[in-house]
């Protein structure tokens, strides 16, 4: 497995493909199925925003094998309009799906490592790291 | 960790339990490992894998179809674990919110208490109840150099905070007028100046403001938009409103606030109250002044502070315990 694969976003089906190559990711690392079911979500949300928000872009995994860690980096990246406010977008609740507990702020909950870099206008970048226990 | 795996081992055994015996016991045993999962945050996901593991420890033999379906179960309970997280947190929150609010509460009722003062030949009683945490009536006494009395009797619209913060500021306002008496109408016009400038013309705010001089038994009042109060003469035992022009504070930078007076003799009355006590609502319906002045009536034997502290009872009750507005009312009696 090459460290580095990515999934082009465009169509809602990409989010299946790319939930599909994070999770084959995440179990060959080693992750076991709660991790993986955890994994695929997070992708689908940041996936999904790059579909609903952006049009177009990327998620891209990436797998980090230290001396005693291992884990998956996870960046969803587009040139999309990026997002004014990321602090109101991170409070709980803030989400225009309605759902508890869905969005960006789900994602942070999900994963291990959360960040996120916007630029309105030219785009946007999240990054998310879940590591192996 | 150990917590866990405690409960791990008990999941996997009360399972056992069950699968082999049906026994209620262990059904009883599981809602209180429920219990005490929801406490530690363990999400469904987590529960429904502990499962899966424990079935595939006692048999060796499950059906591929079967462990796949519950696969499939542990994927729809992912949403479900970060929905119970968010409530953790904004349960969290609402505790924070809820203490702070308390602290404020307890500040506010540092900052605006006063003291009823004690008058030769007139009985004050004062009962003032905020709807919510935070009292957006304010109630004020001061006593002059020369003896006489002001009573000050503001009420914001609305409640809570945004109220609480403008009382605040009428009380720091009032502080800061010149401390040499200063009639109703002068006080008015100034508190209608600090209001003007630093309120959001959308807060509301009325204000009765009344001089009593207790060696000629003078009543000065004026009122800027205030919740008309009800002069009682003894001598016909008739009930009197005090009716008053004067604007809501802060609706213009200029305006001024007519000065009445009244005498008051021996056996009469002045009832002082906030639209808390007149616009109480009973059922879908509004009580009219006429009930309020029927419900001062039936109390008027009483000394001032016991009859304040019965009307408001009765009024109380009649809300079911749950006052809808800030309530405040002040009798004086001769
Ligand atoms: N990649 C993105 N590009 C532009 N805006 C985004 C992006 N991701 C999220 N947003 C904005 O942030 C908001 C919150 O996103 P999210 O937490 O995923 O909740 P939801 O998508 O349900 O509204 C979105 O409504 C959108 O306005
Ligand atoms: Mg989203």
């Amino acid at each position: 497995m090459e460290p580095h694969s990515f999934i082009g976003i465009k169509k809602e089906w990409d989010i299946v493909g790319a939930r599909q190559l994070g999770r084959e990711i995440a179990r060959k690392l080693g992750f076991g199925t709660v991790d993986q079911a955890r994994i695929a979500t997070a992708i689908s949300e940041i996936a999904r925003n790059i579909y609903l928000y952006a049009e177009d872009g990327k998620v891209t995994f990436e797998t980090i094998e230290g001396m005693n860690h291992k884990g998956l980096r996870i960046i969803a990246s587009d040139n999309g309009p990026g997002i004014d406010n990321i602090s109101q977008v991170m409070e709980d609740g803030y989400t225009t799906s309605g759902g508890l507990g869905a969005g960006l702020p789900g994602v942070k909950r999900l994963m291990d490592e959360f960040d996120i870099q916007s630029e309105v206008g030219k785009g946007t970048i999240v990054t998310a790291v879940k590591w192996l226990r | 960790m150990d917590a866990i795996d405690i409960q791990e081992d008990s999941y996997k055994d009360l399972l056992k339990l069950y699968i082999d015996t049906e026994d209620e016991k262990a059904l009883y045993g599981a809602e209180k490992i429920s219990k005490s999962f929801i406490k530690q945050g363990i999400t469904p996901e987590e529960i429904v894998n502990l499962h899966i593991q424990s079935l595939q420890e006692m048999y060796d033999d499950m059906p591929q179809a079967y462990l796949r379906g519950l696969d499939f179960l542990l994927e729809t309970m992912i949403s479900y674990g970060l929905a119970l997280q968010e409530y953790q947190t904004l349960r969290e929150k609402q505790l924070e919110i809820k203490s702070e609010l308390k602290i404020a509460a307890g500040m506010q009722k540092t900052l605006l208490a006063t003291t009823v003062p004690v008058v030769e030949n007139l009985q004050i009683g004062v009962v003032s109840v905020a709807a919510h945490q935070m009292n957006g009536d304010y109630h004020h006494f001061i006593t002059g150099k020369n003896g006489d009395i002001g009573i000050a009797l503001a009420d914001v619209r609305g409640k809570g905070i945004p109220a609480a913060l403008c009382m605040s500021m009428i009380k720091y306002a009032m502080d800061s007028l010149p401390e040499d008496t200063m009639g109703p109408n002068k006080i008015l016009k100034n508190l209608n100046r600090v209001v003007e400038k630093n309120v959001d013309p959308s807060m509301f705010i009325t204000m009765f403001y009344a001089q009593y001089f207790p060696q000629t038994s003078k009543f000065l009042f004026s009122s800027a938009g205030h919740e008309p109060g009800f002069y009682y003469h003894g001598d016909t035992k008739n009930f009197e409103e005090l009716k008053t022009k004067g604007l809501v504070l802060g609706v213009t930078s200029e305006t001024d606030y007519p000065e009445y007076e009244r005498t008051i003799k021996e056996g009469d009355m002045i009832v002082l109250l906030t639209d808390g006590v007149t616009e109480c609502r009973y059922g879908d319906n509004f009580l009219s002044r006429e009930e309020v002045l029927e419900v001062i009536q039936q109390h008027m034997h009483l000394p001032a502070q016991e009859m304040a502290e019965k009307v408001y009872k009765h009024f109380e009750r009649l809300q079911n315990f749950h006052l809808r507005d800030d309530f405040t009312l002040i009798i004086l009696k001769k």
